[in-house]
């Protein structure tokens, strides 16, 4: 029995221990807006808080997540939209949209840590979320404006 | 009237009903209308008071509920086209509700590709919002007793100005209701001083759904009972099953059974690939059980393919006389006459579309129908290909459309519609098929590999007197007709056909290639190796003569004229040629302003950098791009910078069509610096982002600047023609910036180090 926490609800699991967090949340949560997009950690579509630290949930197995915290997009903010999404929605930056959850979960990861990141910064942290419809200089527009800068 | 409810059919999908995000609700007709709940009962626009069109209807409550019957794959289609309707309606934008249409022939076409919705459906979205303007004007003049004219629509309500008095649109709804639908030469449009919408814009209808994780996509599609299914294709095209053995993927938890599917019959068309389906009760214990699948394959004929002896034998079949597609003046006498010839061999692999949401189908056959749930490009066409594959009757197959999580013409082949289809005929219950990230890149439809071959001759002062031009690429009727090698008029007409340059001798010719892999559409298609080999060209011959490339560009384009492809098979992506000529003023045009915005020659740009140029006109949209780009030394390639200027006729939602733009160079950057899919005896060696990356926020254009050009012409394409002048433009800036000349896509095969 694995015991965790997500978005604030004590859960219980006592599956497949190798099952990844993503198919845990997907498929017996019904928290759907976390994606699946290549199940090896190399597009970000995934992407997380675990004890408010960005992790690829598609490699990260249950057996590995016993008494953690975990955070998805559904629950970034308790009250209204985060700042993040917020900004998101100022620079119009989904097009399909399927990669954002996971982007916005890593600006905020990287916000949380870094609250005035350079071009590099961002590019650094953002490096492994893919967006096959091409929204990045939106995406560090936004992440710019929600740190308080002007762009 | 019975209440608006948001019933949960058996099979509803969950997330739908929390979150609206793209509700698929019913009104509840009359209980003996429906014997079974799961029927689609149509729209709330059908169901409204006043509904003169299928594509609206307006509720005595005032909602307007419009109708997008194209797929909404993040080109904003959702909401620029029922933003059409809403503005000749004068509807207030806050009381428009938008639902998507399943797949129904009623609609019209609901093919979304090829950059034509707007230009297909933008007069049918005016005529429908200003048939129900003219009704709501005479039914309030009726009330009144005042002549129409003394009437006007306002924002939601018919006012009448003296006495001010105003009534609003959903108290006028019964009594329009009872009026004949007007006729169309009645029609009264808005003239353009009073659009509210159209030219201004307005973010996307969902984007909030959108950040906040409750957008659903087919990947989130969820109806009760069902199960989960993971298919392992054959290998190679057209492969067979020998044998296989299931035991040790039944004894993964969760694992249900396994179903071989077989394998199509030629042509594929849009058919399953064929298989076997591990069924399972999550997508996890699915991808687990297959993983431990056993199966022996026969590969069949298709496992000749080899990518590089193909493209030997492509480059050799561009060396050979082809078929003609395009003749002015006389080519041989042009070459015969002497003078300075160049040649060039130009290739572009193949390339996957690697949509960030792969394919996945929800389909739930019981009682000789089936229901689908499922991102599609093309609904009716899912209809068409379920019901030969099961068959049942077109009309027994009903297919809602779900977000798309990306597509760029993936999603336009339904098989994975198919595939699942027929799972859950097989299983009695639900099925979902979710293909991994591997199966898209392995068994995509993949966009052709092409091989270019380049002639001119050229008078002292550069400029081509015979122009010799010849492509060879994979057809995609090879598709629909196994033997088919030889290209479409459509393909050779996009970007070959009618290239626009004014010279006096030219032909343009195509050579046979046999596909060996499913070839398909993919984001602005044959435009993109015809882009690259002549916009590269062109360069080349830039160089040659010593020319400015921009100034030998637009001497290229020539005097303004509307170029005459009459006796050529020249399809003009679908639209009429009178209404979107081929203009080179405005390629001129174009040209002009991205060499201003770009400040094109006048900038410093330090050691390594340069600039490169490109124009290209596709899906009647006129396209320039400026590239900037820096090579190190140690051969890394950045793009600073790019400046695209676009002439798309009348731009309906500027700021999501500048997204478009932005979007497209990145897709350009990712195929020019390092797409490429290849084979080895029939089978594709690519399969995740690792080996088949596209581009990230640090190889994307640090600067991805987009004018639009004002244009009175009618609205064309936006979400294609982007892509084309990228990567001839970049590579024309390595060549400025280096002197090397990349002729073969992608550029990571070029040692760039000096």
């Amino acid at each position: 029995m694995i015991r965790l926490k997500v978005n604030g609800v004590d859960r219980s699991y006592n599956g497949d221990p190798q099952m990844p967090l993503l198919w845990y949340l997907r498929d017996v949560l019904g928290l759907t807006g976390t994606k699946y997009g290549c199940g090896m950690a190399l597009c970000g579509s995934c992407t997380v808080h675990r004890d408010g630290k960005a992790i690829r949930s598609c490699v990260t197995p249950m057996s590995a997540l016993a008494g953690s915290n975990i955070t998805t997009i559904e629950h970034l903010s308790s009250s209204g939209l985060h700042p993040v999404q917020k900004a998101w929605m100022d620079h119009n930056v989904p097009q399909c949209g399927y990669c954002q959850s996971g982007q916005i979960m890593q600006a905020v990861a990287l916000l949380n840590g870094t609250p005035h990141p350079t071009d590099q910064q961002i590019d650094e942290a953002m490096a492994g979320n893919i967006c096959r419809c091409g929204t990045y200089n939106r995406i560090r527009a936004a992440i710019k404006a929600a740190a308080g800068e002007r762009v | 009237m019975s209440d608006i409810l948001n019933i949960s059919r058996r099979g509803f999908l969950k997330g739908m009903v929390t979150t609206g995000a793209l509700v698929l609700s019913v009104r509840i007709l009359p209980s003996g209308l429906l014997a079974d709940p799961a029927a689609y009962a149509g729209t709330h626009a059908d169901h409204s008071t006043l509904h003169p069109s299928v594509y609206f209807g307006i509720d005595t409550d005032g909602t307007v509920y419009i109708v997008a019957h194209r797929s909404e794959m993040g080109t904003g289609i959702r909401t620029s086209l029922p933003l059409v309707l809403a503005d000749e309606l004068d509807a207030d934008w806050n009381r428009v509700k938008i639902e998507q249409a399943i797949g129904d022939a009623r609609y019209g076409s609901q093919e979304t590709d090829g950059s034509q919705s707007i230009r297909e459906f933008y007069d049918a979205m005016r005529e429908a919002g200003a048939t129900a303007r003219l009704m709501l004007i005479r039914a309030a003049a009726q009330q009144w007793n005042v002549p129409e004219s003394a009437c006007r629509a306002e924002l939601h309500n018919i006012v009448h100005a003296s006495p001010i008095r105003k009534l609003g649109y959903g108290e006028l709804t019964l009594a329009a209701a009872k009026l004949p639908v007007p006729d169309k030469k009645e029609l009264q449009f808005k003239p353009p001083s009073a659009w509210r919408y159209v030219g201004k814009g307005m973010v996307s209808y969902d984007l909030s759904h959108l950040v906040t994780g409750q957008a659903i996509y087919g990947m989130d599609a969820h109806v009760d009972n069902m199960v989960y299914a993971s298919v392992e294709h054959p290998p190679v095209l057209g492969g067979k099953i020998k044998s296989y053995d299931d035991k040790a993927p039944l004894q993964v938890p969760g694992v249900r059974q396994t179903i071989p599917i077989d394998t199509f019959k030629p042509p594929h068309e849009y058919q399953a690939l064929g298989g076997v389906a591990v069924i399972a009760d999550n997508t996890w214990a699915a991808f687990q059980g297959r993983k431990k699948l056993n199966v022996a394959w026969d590969n069949g004929s298709h496992a000749v393919f080899n990518s590089d002896e193909f493209k030997k034998e492509m480059q050799a079949t561009a060396r050979k006389p082809g078929k003609a597609v395009r003749n002015e003046g006389d080519v041989d006498a042009g070459f015969a006459k002497g003078g300075k010839v160049l040649e060039a061999d130009y290739y572009v692999p193949l390339l996957a579309h690697a949509s960030m949401e792969p394919p996945v189908a929800v389909a739930d056959f019981r009682d000789g129908k089936l229901t689908a749930w499922a991102p599609t490009q093309d609904p009716q066409a899912t209809q068409d290909a379920v019901s030969k594959a099961l068959g049942i009757a077109k009309e027994n197959v009903i297919c809602h459309v779900t977000l798309l999580g990306g597509a760029f013409g993936r999603k336009s082949m339904p098989d994975y519609i198919v595939e699942a289809s027929l799972l859950s005929r097989k299983v009695g219950r639900p099925v979902k098929v979710v293909w991994t990230r591997e199966d898209d890149i392995k068994f995509d439809y993949f966009h052709a590999v092409a091989a270019m071959y380049m002639k001119a001759a050229v008078d002292e002062k550069g400029i081509p007197t015979a122009w010799l031009q010849r492509s060879v690429f994979t057809p995609i009727p090879s598709t629909f007709d196994a033997s088919a090698t030889y290209g479409g008029d459509d393909e050779m007409g996009m970007g070959f056909t009618d290239i626009p340059f004014d010279i006096p001798n030219l032909r343009v010719e195509n050579g046979p290639a046999p596909a060996h892999v499913r070839i398909g559409w993919l984001r602005s298609v044959a435009n993109v190796y015809h882009g690259f080999a002549v916009q590269s060209f062109m360069d080349e011959l830039a160089h040659n003569a010593g020319r400015d490339p921009l100034e030998y560009l637009l001497a290229l384009l020539g005097r303004r004229r509307i170029l005459d492809l009459k006796a050529t098979k020249y399809s003009n992506y679908g639209a009429d040629y009178q209404k979107f000529p081929i203009d080179t003023a405005r390629l001129r045009k174009v040209v002009e302003v991205v060499a201003e915005k770009s400040g094109w020659g006048k900038r410093q740009l330090g050691k390594g950098r340069a600039q490169g140029i490109a124009v290209h006109r596709s899906f009647c949209t006129y396209v320039a791009s400026v590239v900037e780009v820096e090579v190190t030394p140690q051969g890394e390639v950045h793009i600073p910078r790019v400046d695209t200027a676009l002439d798309a006729g009348l731009v309906v939602n500027p700021e999501i069509t500048r997204a478009q733009f932005q979007g497209a160079n990145v897709f350009g950057a990712s195929l020019a610096l390092m797409g490429e899919i290849t084979a080895k005896n029939g089978a594709i060696e690519q399969s995740n982002f690792n080996d088949y990356p596209v581009a990230r926020i640090s190889e994307a254009p640090g600067e991805n600047n987009i004018y639009i050009v004002e244009s009175n012409a009618p609205p064309a394409g936006v979400g294609e023609p982007g892509v084309p002048p990228f990567a001839p433009a970049l590579c024309n800036a390595i060549f400025a910036a280096t002197g090397k000349r990349i002729r073969e896509l992608p550029i990571s095969k070029t040692n760039l180090k000096t």
